[in-house]
């Protein structure tokens, strides 16, 4: 009982933490059709950004603000020089661009901040928390996580519902043209997607970082994992990425506790496989069949 | 109020509107008729900025078009209306109400939506239903009442009659005519039914490959058998 506890809970915040770069890939592709495979190096240089104020002697809190603001404006950056010229061609160009700043990013980041293992702080306790005298694998800063990524949902939730803003980006990443005519600044939108997009995935690269050793490319394996879950989820609903993480976060901690750890990547493949089988358009798409 | 003079456009090496002037004057409902590919829609597209123009100007209440952004149009009072299709149907209704209303540049209130909603009772009964489930004509209704959110001074209307039930069309007809009448809108319409566009419309503007084949009121078309054996098929 006890391990079983310990299992799902531990699924649970490594579940929420795909959620997040899960939500970073649906943001961009609902908006844009693209694939964002820079996701990770994106998050890789904010993680760093963070690391470096951390090690210069400021807070964790000053380092989250400066990853989160970097984020923002490195996803503004990113879709304005490299994405735009691209942009209303052929998706493939602008997938092909990610995959080349996927490259670039990761050379980069390990030249500005050095190919080697480094330790990352936790901002609350990383040891589990005593409930009478056993100890449970929730940590403080597990709380954190699955608190954090809650939040982050909720607000981007409510800026989509009820927001005019919110309102105005839905209507350009469904329907461009028509929303020109109606008004709206539509590469405007397109460029505050992708930072939002990219201010979700340093959350994320924060939140996989925290209390364990980085390394330029420490973020690709979860990327990985955040896109299965994505793909779960049906790719453009921001409540499926949320499900797919949670799903595939508490299935590969089973597989790791119960079957072996050596399975996981085995395993993802596996439930892959099995949803896109049983329901092509993922858990909760709407995307319709079409030709590529 | 809109003045179109020597408009040129293309896609390639089509040369799809070909020195097109015409005029459409305020309060007036102004057709635009002609087969397809006559250069109706190329028109439309270029008068509201979607299709950048080769050499001609647009001019619309003394602003000149040519260097504005399509997002421009509507805070200056000009609205463009695309087919049915083009109801958004990923958001609801009252969102794609919303959205037009936005277009003018300040927050549409509840007064505007009911507004709407009066002119077209079916889209109260859905106004929370996702814009998908809409039947073809409650689309035209849509996008129609979207447009005319943002407060507009003239609506260019493309094909409103398209895929719709004859009385359906009528219906949308008789609100246009009512709305030039009370609210002092003007209109240009761009059809390719044309007898049920010279029913409506004021004055018409034949198109035919690209070039202004007749410009004259609405009855005196309707009146010439040759022009319109020749051009407009009925």
């Amino acid at each position: 009982m006890q391990q079983f506890l310990n299992t799902a809970l531990s699924g649970l915040t490594l579940g929420m933490v795909y959620a997040a770069f899960a939500l970073a890939l649906v943001l961009i592709f609902r908006a844009t059709r693209v694939v964002n495979f820079a996701q990770a190096p994106m998050a890789i240089v904010t993680t760093f950004i963070a690391l470096t104020i951390i090690d210069d002697g400021h807070s964790y809190w000053l380092a989250f603000v400066a990853a989160l603001a970097s984020g923002l404006v490195l996803g503004a950056v990113i879709e304005r020089v490299v994405i735009r010229p691209v942009e209303g061609k052929s998706e493939i160009n602008a997938v092909i661009l990610t995959l080349g700043l996927f490259i670039v990013l990761h050379g980069v980041a390990a030249v500005v901040f050095g190919n080697r293992f480094r330790s990352f702080p936790a901002p609350f306790g990383i040891r589990g928390f005593e409930v009478g005298d056993t100890t449970i694998a929730l940590t403080g800063f597990g709380v954190f996580q699955i608190v954090s990524v809650l939040v982050v949902m909720a607000l981007l939730v409510l800026l989509f519902r009820f927001t005019d803003l919110g309102l105005r980006m839905r209507a350009a990443a469904y329907s461009p043209e028509v929303s020109r005519l109606l008004g709206v600044r539509v590469g405007r939108m397109l460029t505050l997607g992708w930072a939002l997009a990219s201010l979700v995935g340093s959350l994320a690269g924060l939140l996989i970082a925290g209390g364990s050793l980085v390394h330029p490319s420490y973020m690709d394996s979860v990327v990985v994992f955040g896109f299965v879950a994505a793909v779960l989820g049906g790719l453009d609903s921001p409540v499926g990425a949320v499900v797919g993480g949670l799903v595939l976060g508490l299935s590969l901690s089973f597989v790791s506790g119960y079957v072996g750890s050596q399975l996981v990547a085995l395993a993802a493949l596996l439930i892959l496989v099995l949803v896109l089988t049983l329901r092509p358009g993922g858990l909760f798409g709407t995307a319709q069949e079409r030709r590529v | 109020m809109l003045e179109v003079q020597s408009l040129c456009a293309g896609y390639g090496p089509v040369r799809a509107l070909d020195g097109v002037s015409f005029a459409a004057a305020e309060g007036q409902v102004t057709a635009v008729l002609g087969a397809n590919g006559a250069g109706k829609t190329t028109l439309l597209r270029t008068v509201s900025r979607l299709h950048q123009a080769r050499s001609g100007s647009v001019r619309f209440a003394g602003h000149d078009l040519s260097r504005l952004p399509a997002e421009r149009l509507p805070a200056l009072g000009l609205s463009h209306v695309p087919e049915g299709r083009g109801v958004i149907t990923e958001l609801t209704v009252e969102e794609n109400l919303r959205l037009g209303g936005l277009g003018r540049g300040s927050r549409p209130t509840a007064a505007d939506l009911d507004r709407v909603y009066d002119l077209f009772p079916p889209l109260a009964e859905r106004r929370d239903a996702a814009a998908t489930t809409l039947s073809g004509g409650e689309r035209q209704m849509l996008v129609v009442g979207r447009a005319l959110m943002a407060k507009p001074t003239m609506l260019l209307l493309d094909e409103p009659s398209l895929g719709l039930a004859p009385r359906v069309v009528a219906q949308i007809f008789d609100l246009l005519r009512t709305l030039v009448r009370e609210q002092g809108l003007s209109v240009l319409l761009v059809e390719q039914n044309a007898r049920s566009a010279l029913s409506v419309a004021d004055r018409g503007v034949v198109l035919n490959l690209g070039r202004v084949v007749a410009d004259e009121p609405a009855e005196v078309l309707a009146g010439d058998t040759t022009l319109r054996h020749a051009y407009l098929g009925f």
